[in-house]
């Protein structure tokens, strides 16, 4: 659904633009700093996916939440996490945004209302139907949004939350990221249906995008949790787009065709941003600008990642509970 | 201090948890309209109305990760799981979820929720609706376990568990829940802590749930036929257990069996013989016991589970041993 009201000005979009380039920057990064051996454990990255996190996380509103996956960098990002914090998070240090415990796969941040960053595929829909359930309940007029690829539409959990949410009217926006793939198999192979003809059979509005045009990522967005914020009940996006990298890094990909290469590039929703920014009257400098502005940020926060400590063990203890003033343990 | 049965002392505890916090909500299968399938929950949503009492669907995942997201959000949910059998179901809400959310994300939140559950069999229930299943949860880092073996006990710790700041899994008993004591609403029980329920000097009983009044009788019994003394202590708490009441009895007994309706094999009973080996093993003058269920899924027939029960000549047994 078109927010007709509120036309994107010049201004949103490039806050669109700007922040796909800093994921497209932060991701591209991580893909060598990866291959250098110096990031433990493992990353998903999203390139080819930022229109998606870009339009979502912008269309958001303060006291809104968002929980997100184990690709969930940009979404993170988009959400105004701290690039530092992200980095020595990634890194496992002791600035990280988790304090070096969750790492790649939960880098996430409460205090901007992103409620995980989740390991386990479709986990965060339901926990994001419970935020929106706090929401209902304590009348603040928030709406929550879970964040999940094609590959949680075989979870059990979204095909309960979907019946749940329905049945007592939540604010919830599932916004599905199609990439087509569920993590090294096409997604026609591993879901017997499809989300529009799920969303039918529990009576829950869908509507569909093409997930490289930020613009109409976050025109659907806006226009979703406007409707929300009505009470009417859940609603669907699905955002179709394309997984340029592996499920993880150092996925050889052999089940991927080459010819897809080419198709990855022409659907690229940064340089199809440029484009629209030109004929919005942005200049070719601009442009540039722009970009360079993202990858000296990006920089500096690596620089600054690598030079962090390693985290104390002895402190970690103090989270596994929350301390109680007297308390009994 | 009213005589009430242990379910209608839970049903009084949420009443109060609710009244107490507007953040309170209760949820589950059937807690509002029904009043819950043992009637727990009887009565919450005509006091408080269906914004804080809330019927689910039949989804015990969902359930229970709304519950987590709630928690993160603001609120202290209070989510019912009709048999501790169901919560199976719940597990990546509760292990992976609910436990680590705090610890994974930097210590910036806290997820105070309570999962109520019955545990337990006698009921030929069989095999899916009588299991006791509370040592998974106590192997979690994240998660805290409650056990209350009594009216008062239930009342004041799921009053605890409500207040508290991080997951805490209630376990109730199905068998219990017509049990008859006086309840004082103004006790508080923290978690953590045991009761030491009956005094004594010979040997130790260390027990939670329904299987206390099995070692009390048994201990009754031993003292009247054969003079013997026995100690008995209610752990109501598993996670964390209260080891220094535990440790402080063994010193004076120096003789310990742990007894609980649950599969004795990697049980809380051998976390807790485990610890009295390392750290009391001096004191003692016999080998640590447990008495526990055969390694056999609960069994439907009446023989059967009569068999298969902890009970009081089982226990008696152990304690014999223990003085040999």
């Amino acid at each position: 659904m078109s927010d007709i009201e509120s036309p994107l000005s010049l201004i949103e979009f490039k806050e669109l633009h700007e922040t796909m380039l800093l994921i497209r920057s932060v991701e591209s990064t991580l893909v060598k700093v990866f291959a250098n051996g110096e990031v433990p454990g493992f990353i998903h990255l999203s390139i080819g996916q930022e229109a998606v996190a870009a339009g979502v996380g912008c269309a958001i509103s303060p006291g809104d939440t968002l929980a997100t996956t184990h690709r969930g960098h940009g979404h993170v990002l988009a959400m105004g996490l701290d690039l530092e914090g992200f980095f020595k998070e990634i890194y496992g240090r002791n600035g990280g945004v988790c304090r070096g415990r969750g790492g790649s796969m939960h880098v996430s941040d409460m205090s901007l209302g992103i409620i995980g960053a989740n390991g386990i595929v479709g986990a965060g829909i339901p926990i994001a139907l419970g935020s929106s359930l706090s929401f209902r309940t304590r009348g603040t007029g928030g709406v929550s949004v879970a964040l999940f690829g094609d590959g949680a539409m075989a979870e059990g959990v979204l095909h309960e939350s979907m019946n749940f949410a329905k049945l007592l009217k939540l604010p919830l926006l599932l916004v599905c990221e199609n990439n087509g793939w569920s993590e090294f198999s096409p997604t026609d192979r591993q879901f017997s249906g499809s989300l529009a003809g799920m969303s039918a059979a529990f009576n829950i509005p869908h509507e569909c995008v093409d997930g490289n045009d930020v613009e109409a990522v976050w025109h659907a967005c806006k226009g979703a949790l406007k409707e929300l914020r009505g009470g009417h009940g859940p609603r669907i996006l699905e955002c179709m787009t394309h997984r340029v990298r592996g499920h993880f890094e150092g996925d050889a990909q052999k089940y991927r065709q080459k010819t897809e290469q080419s198709l990855l590039e022409a659907a690229d929703p940064i340089i199809r941003s440029e484009y629209r920014l030109k004929e919005l009257g942005c200049t070719e400098d601009e442009l540039h600008r722009m970009k360079i502005h993202s990858e000296e940020r990006v920089a500096a926060a690596l620089l600054e990642a690598r030079r962090d400590a390693e985290p104390d063990f002895a402190q970690a203890f103090h989270d596994v509970h929350t301390p109680v003033p007297g308390g009994t343990l | 201090m009213t005589l009430m049965a242990y379910a209608h002392a839970v049903n009084l505890s949420l009443m109060d948890a609710l009244r107490a916090d507007d953040r309170v909500i209760v949820l589950g299968e059937d807690v509002a309209e029904a009043g819950g399938s043992f009637k727990v929950t009887r009565g919450l949503l005509e006091s408080y109305g269906a914004t804080r009492v809330i019927d689910t669907p039949i989804s015990e995942a969902t359930i229970v990760s709304a519950a987590v997201g709630a928690a993160m959000s603001g609120l202290r949910p209070v989510v019912e799981i009709m048999f501790m059998d169901f919560i199976t179901l719940a597990m990546d809400a509760l292990v992976n979820q609910a436990a680590k959310a705090r610890f994974m994300f930097g210590g910036k939140t806290s997820v105070p929720m309570v999962v109520r559950t019955p545990h337990g069999g006698g009921l030929s229930a069989g095999p899916q609706h009588s299991q006791c299943l509370e040592a998974w949860f106590a192997h979690v880092p994240g998660l805290k376990v409650v056990c209350p073996s009594t009216p008062q006990d239930a009342y004041s710790l799921l009053r605890s568990a409500i207040d508290d700041p991080d997951p805490v899994i209630f376990v109730e008993h199905k068998g219990l829940y017509g049990l008859r004591g006086d309840v004082d609403s103004s006790v508080k029980v923290p978690i953590g802590h045991a009761a030491v329920v009956r005094q004594g000097r010979a040997l130790t009983l260390v027990s939670y749930g329904a299987t206390v009044a099995v070692c009390l009788s048994a201990a009754k019994q031993l003292a009247e036929k054969n003079g013997i003394d026995a100690e008995v202590i209610d752990l109501r708490t598993l996670q964390p257990w209260d080891k220094a009441t535990v440790l402080a009895s063994v010193r004076k007994t120096h003789r310990v069996a742990i007894v609980h309706e649950a599969v004795q094999a990697f049980g809380v009973g051998a976390e807790i013989a485990a610890c009295i080996a390392e750290d009391a093993f001096d004191e003692l003058d016999a080998p640590v016991m447990r008495v526990g269920a055969p390694f056999m899924p609960v069994p439907f027939s009446r023989s059967l589970e009569k068999q298969y029960a902890v009970d009081e000549t089982k226990v008696v047994a152990a304690m014999h041993r223990l003085l040999l």
